[in-house]
């Protein structure tokens, strides 16, 4: 299998009174069409890695790496214009929190629209149906009525799968997923999931899954990575999770409550185990 | 004793009534959970408790004494709410000692040096982070502060909405071994409204879970830890929750 995205030496800096701070410090990464997880605490550097891939870091933080290939392509070396057919197109990304990331002022129908014209010229009666089949195919029950909405009109559940929509429609190769169902409630996000689990496998795209919920990941991923102040500390194949070696894994494991708990105390991470000076 | 009763509480929102015919007994001491998925109503109950939702009918009684649906300061001494969200729930432009020390002042309560200093050690803030902005602050720290804030008077009851869910897995650990140890301590009730289950199992005695405004059922913990709970939809509940343990 080729590789879709190969990534290696990753680091992205960002400038600080006290010098440099690097949030991502060296990763090196390939994905070909699978599903790959990346979980983490916040600020280990794994929405940084997400963004990365995409240019989407601005200056003043710097982006360097030995090598940041997606599909042949040197994605490091194209131009900001460059990148905007890119993005969208071939990559794309659901953020984590709908209210924050549709435009409040545009109807479901016509922000769906924009994200397939922005890349192709079509007739409008093609862009509608192809809007209302893409609803569909996120199951919302009524897409006509839907498209027509405005975000503030839709809950969390269906603003969430109206961005996968958005993301999903130009039919890119890779997705990256950030945080995509941690403002959503446990009922619902199990629904959109599977959605993006779904289109994922039928169109046989490539699926970067960054989240801090390790179950879910493990649930989700076939490969994960697991984050720790900018650094890879772990990789592992899904199953194999539970049989993590390296103390950070095990301690984030051990410290998620469970469904028949017994323990009177979770046990807490004790950072001073593995961390550098 | 019962420490908080609700009975036959209905609250709207306008002309939208949320929640409809909530009858609950929590004793003292005692650790309860509501669950639920969003829209059922179960953090509306907390608000209409902590007087922050005033349109309601039925009864509301704390420790003995019924609430009214004004502002009552002998009600904020005994029973107090923590938020989900610590990033929003803290204002920006006070520092923590600020925050910890307004409601000493509203209660006209001195000895505020002490108290303050007392407090934050009890839920283990160190005693650099008191003249620092929330914004100086990690999200567990946050939380630690909004738990603070809550224990200052003293209250004996806790309402918890959510408050571990903005939080990240080990953070999480952290708070709930906190909230496990100052109830130990200090003798709280707590009622928490929660999405997660695990948490309840960790943290709670018992449940009730609520749909569309209305509690379906009421069980013991330990049903759950074994799985058995009666009615259909917490157990469709249960078994969601239980996919994404595996």
């Amino acid at each position: 299998m080729s590789n879709l995205l190969e990534i290696e030496n990753l680091r992205v800096t960002f400038p600080t009174p006290r010098g440099d701070l690097e949030v991502v410090r060296g990763i090196s990464f390939t994905l070909g069409r699978e599903r790959l997880g990346i979980v983490g605490e916040s600020g280990s550097g794994k929405s940084m890695t997400g963004r990365s891939i995409l240019q989407l870091i601005r200056a003043p933080g710097r982006v360097t790496a030995d090598k940041l290939v997606f599909d042949g392509i040197d994605l490091l070396k194209r131009s900001e214009r460059q990148m905007r057919a890119i993005r969208g197109a071939r990559i794309s990304m659901v953020m984590q929190d709908p209210k924050f990331s549709l435009n409040p002022v545009m109807t479901i129908g016509e922000q769906i629209a924009e994200a397939l014209l922005t890349h192709q010229k079509l007739p409008r009666r093609e862009v509608n149906a192809r809007v209302l089949a893409m609803l569909e195919s996120v199951r919302i029950a009524d897409p006509e009525r839907v498209a027509r909405l405005y975000p503030h009109e839709v809950s969390g559940g269906m603003g969430q799968r109206v961005m996968i929509a958005m993301m999903l429609i130009p039919e890119p190769d890779l997705l990256i997923a950030d945080e995509p169902t941690s403002a959503l409630d446990v009922s619902v996000q199990a629904q959109v999931l599977d959605i993006i689990d779904e289109l994922v496998k039928r169109k046989g795209m490539g699926l970067i899954f960054i989240s801090h919920d390790l179950n879910l990941v493990s649930s989700y991923c076939d490969r994960i990575l697991v984050m720790n102040t900018g650094e890879v500390v772990e990789e592992c194949k899904a199953g194999e999770l539970m049989a993590a070696k390296h103390p950070y894994t095990r301690g984030l494991i051990a410290s998620i409550p469970r469904l028949d708990e017994t323990r009177d105390e979770l046990p807490v991470l004790d950072r001073s185990a593995w961390a550098k000076a | 004793m019962t420490a908080l009763s609700l009975k036959n509480l209905d609250i709207s929102y306008g002309d939208v009534q949320i929640t409809h015919d909530v009858n609950l007994d929590i004793a003292d001491g005692e650790s309860f959970a509501l669950v639920g998925e969003s829209g059922s109503g179960k953090s509306t109950v907390l608000k209409a408790i902590a007087g922050l939702a005033p349109e309601w009918t039925g009864e509301i009684t704390v420790l003995g004494s019924p609430r009214g649906h004004g502002i009552d300061r002998a009600f904020s001494r005994q029973c107090q709410m923590v938020f989900q969200d610590p990033y929003g729930s803290l204002h920006p432009r006070k520092t923590v000692d600020a925050t910890l020390g307004e409601a000493l002042t509203i209660h006209g309560i001195g000895d505020r040096n002490a108290r303050i200093e007392e407090v934050m050690a009890s839920v283990g803030l160190d005693r650099k982070f008191r003249f620092r902005f929330p914004h100086q602050l990690s999200g567990g720290q946050r939380q630690r502060v909004a738990i603070a804030r809550a224990l200052m008077l003293k209250p004996k009851v806790l309402l918890l909405d959510e408050p571990t869910s903005a939080l990240d897995v080990s953070v999480q650990a952290e708070i709930l071994n906190l909230l496990k140890r100052l109830r130990r301590e200090q003798n709280l009730t707590f009622l928490m409204v929660t999405h997660n289950l695990a948490v309840v199992s960790f943290l709670c005695d018992r449940l009730a879970v609520m749909r569309q405004g209305r509690i379906v059922e009421v069980a013991d913990v330990a049903d759950l830890k074994r799985g058995d709970l009666r009615e259909p939809y917490s157990r469709e509940l249960m078994q969601i929750s239980a996919a994404h343990a595996n």
